[in-house]
């Protein structure tokens, strides 16, 4: 009797540990599921597209090395001994794979993949991750995987991912579209539909569901290799193109404007030259008229200090008092100070009294400190949106007050307030310059002159702004220059012709006011990189 | 009939028994020689001798850029546990001649990742309370941090540092904290030597 049953029960785990294997080795799993085939990738190189077949296993894309290996100029050999994979570039550095080991060893550095290589008939299989973590840095050759986009980039491609969101406000669509890295652009008028060219091997999509309507009738993907087209509908009047560059982005800003056609609003004349802009939201004639001076840091916070004792909250006060005299006294202008004493002033209240008296120019003054004690010279900033992804372009529109003094709010058009710098970083990447020039005639400068940067205080003031750091404190010779009045008074002269020729520019209508160029012009207005200006 | 009921509850027993010790011994005996993968969750328990090399960042001799320094940081269990080690071995006090953008005594507190690939690094107070003040210390030592995580891990968006367990203004009244900053290269000198 038992004999028979003992016999059952060899049979029955017999069976179970051949096929119904409970908890199998993750790798092993990996293996066994079958790759079921995937849309393909589009792999782009810098002369060519072509598709790279996928397959899927669990979460993971597998990729053939035999399909692998005509792209980036491999071979593939087994190690009849091993049982591995020996993967040899042209260059003759070395991938070696093992079957079920989640690893590889690429020229030497062991790398660990998101799954085992797999066989798959007589073809190896291995994740896409692979490209990137042990091709790229074998073959020295760029490889980005974009999976939701389906892409494989390879070597020396410019393939910008451009997300495109829509927003309409007073019967305006305005279109923000995030270009990442930047890439220059071009927005052209042609029939019933915008095309917006950039300057790219091709473009990485994120295209927004259109309603079509009087206006737009819809977004998409336009003919040439890095072309959106943007289809008008009928009541569609004037464009205006804007752009903008944060870090390594860009964000260009075209607004469809309707054409006039209620009857509440004024009827032009059916003559009027279709080129005068229908809205104009810039004052008529931009100048300079109020100044707001920041002296940085005070009370207790008393900023950056030098090695005999200097502090940068006293030596940005000692300048600010001496260019409020200058200002007020040659050129006329009103001028207000965030702070006229040692005291503690939050970076809010120091933009919000620059919103609330609406002024023209932000100057914050500071002083700076750095680990290296050689390190000198005077810095101009301006702010740079450094924001995760496009996290602040995509906060910046959502709301439109901006915080003054007292606790209320004023309204502006579409700009959140602690980004309301954004729209003038053309203009203060203008001053910037000028201010770079006028500096470096008078006092030492640090190699790197004129920066940008994601600065708190700069943030949330709506005018061109700027922040002037005056020199090293940590550095004896800036220190020693930083505290005697005429080292300050040379950095408030080249400060005041910087305000004189800034409010030149602005008259004239040079600089690059906010949002002010003309449709149909096509607007592509110089990155505000930091460099010189054209005299 | 009844006996032979048992007999079969019996054998069935002994079947999903052997079955679940089978398929361990299986997979010990299939992972023999195969260094086990780590898992994605869970506090995986890591090889501590086993490193990666990182790019860590630390201030240049200009004073005003930040250089990478390869150096050997040992191996997370996941991204996030990566990303733990690799401030933890940044915010060490590094040999001669490098110099730490971080204020000395710092640590580490916590950090954590959302989905969207975000890393909040919580440090502690001394970050702020020991910083020598000046914008240019400020922004080599925001960026040491965003770039020697973002550099070594590409899937991080951004990172936005923490000060003893709160959302941060400022280190030293300069640099926006208030949302995560992405990887910058602005900050970084290849050329310069240390």
């Amino acid at each position: 009797m038992f004999l028979p049953r003992f016999r059952l029960l060899i049979a029955v785990l017999a069976t179970s540990l051949a096929g119904l294997s409970l908890h199998p080795h993750p790798a092993l799993a990996r293996q066994a599921a079958g790759a079921r085939p995937a849309q393909a990738l589009t792999v782009i190189l810098p002369q060519a597209r072509t598709p790279l077949p996928v397959s899927q296993s669990g979460d993971q894309l597998m990729v053939a090395l035999d399909d692998l290996a005509p792209l980036f100029g491999l071979t593939l050999r087994e190690d009849g001994i091993g049982g591995g994979l020996v993967v040899t570039a042209a260059n003759g550095k070395r991938v070696l794979l093992t079957p079920g080991q989640p690893l590889a060893s690429a020229d030497g550095r062991l790398v660990s993949l998101p799954a085992a290589p797999a066989r798959d008939g007589g073809r190896w299989l291995v994740p896409i991750d692979f490209l990137p973590m042990a091709i790229a840095p074998v073959t020295g050759t760029r490889v980005e995987v974009r999976r939701a986009s389906r892409l494989v980039l390879v070597g020396d491609v410019r393939v910008p991912r451009v997300e495109i969101r829509q927003q309409e406000a007073g019967g305006v669509i305005r279109l923000t579209l995030t270009v990442a890295p930047r890439a220059g652009h071009q927005v052209t008028h042609e029939g019933n539909r915008l095309l917006l060219r950039f300057d790219a091997t091709a473009l990485d999509p994120v295209l927004p569901a259109v309603t079509p309507g009087p206006l737009l009738q819809g977004i998409r993907l336009g003919e040439g290799p890095a072309t959106i087209a943007v289809d008008l509908g009928p009541r569609f009047g004037s464009y205006r193109a804007s752009a903008a560059t944060h870090d390594a982005n860009s964000e260009v800003v075209v607004e469809l404007v309707p054409a006039f056609t209620d009857q509440a609003l004024p009827v032009p004349p059916p003559s009027a030259p279709a080129a005068e802009p229908l809205l104009n939201l810039a004052p008529p004639r931009p100048s300079v008229r109020t100044v707001v001076i920041d002296a940085g840091h005070g009370g207790d916070e008393p900023g950056a200090s030098g090695p005999s004792g200097a502090l940068e909250k006293e030596i940005t006060l000692a300048i600010a008092r001496r260019l409020r005299a200058v200002l007020e006294g040659r050129l006329g202008l009103r001028v207000l100070m965030t702070r006229d004493g040692d005291k503690t002033v939050s970076l809010d209240e120091r933009a919000a009294l620059a919103n609330t008296n609406k002024a023209d120019l932000f100057i914050s003054l500071h002083a700076n400190a750095s680990l290296r004690p050689a390190t000198r010279g005077a810095q101009v900033y301006f702010l740079s949106a450094a924001g995760a992804g496009t996290e602040a372009s995509r906060v910046s529109l959502a709301s439109g007050a901006l915080p003054t003094l007292g606790g209320g709010s004023r309204d502006v058009e579409l700009i959140l307030w602690d980004l309301a710098q954004l729209r003038h970083v053309d203009e203060s990447a203008a001053f910037a310059a000028i201010l770079e020039e006028e500096l470096r005639g008078r006092i030492a400068m640090n190699v790197r002159p004129v920066l940008q940067a994601p600065f708190r205080v700069l943030a949330a003031a709506n005018m061109p702004a700027v922040l002037v750091e005056t020199g090293y404190l940590t550095n004896a010779e800036d220190e020693r220059l930083l505290k005697t009045a005429g080292h300050q008074d040379l950095i408030v002269q080249a400060l005041l012709h910087s305000v004189i020729r800034f409010r030149e520019a602005r008259e004239r209508g040079i600089t690059a006011a906010p949002a002010s160029s003309p449709a149909p012009n096509p607007s592509n207005p110089p990155a505000p990189s930091p460099s010189r200006p054209t005299p | 009939m009844r006996r032979s009921l048992f007999v079969w509850i019996g054998v069935m027993a002994a079947v999903v028994a052997a079955a679940g010790l089978g398929a361990v011994v299986l997979s010990r005996w299939l992972a023999s020689g195969v260094e086990e993968p780590a898992a994605e969750s869970g506090p995986a328990p890591v090889d501590e001798t086993r490193k990666i090399k990182a790019r860590l960042f630390y201030v240049a001799d200009d004073g005003v850029h930040l250089v990478p320094v390869e150096r050997e940081v040992p191996l997370g269990a996941t991204t996030a546990d990566q990303a733990r080690r690799i401030v933890e071995a940044l915010l060490e006090p590094p040999p001669s001649p490098l110099l730490s953008a971080i204020p000395a005594g710092t640590r580490l507190r916590a950090l954590h990742l959302t989905e969207a690939g975000q890393a909040f690094v919580d440090l502690s107070a001394e970050v702020r309370s020991a910083h020598p003040g000046g914008l240019t210390n400020e922004i080599l030592t925001v960026y040491s941090i965003v770039d020697s995580l973002t550099v070594n891990l590409p899937g991080l968006t951004g990172v936005q540092i923490l000060v003893d367990g709160h959302e941060a203004d400022t280190l030293a009244g300069h640099v926006d904290l208030r949302r995560p900053l992405a990887r910058s290269t602005f900050w970084i000198d290849e050329d310069t030597p240390r």
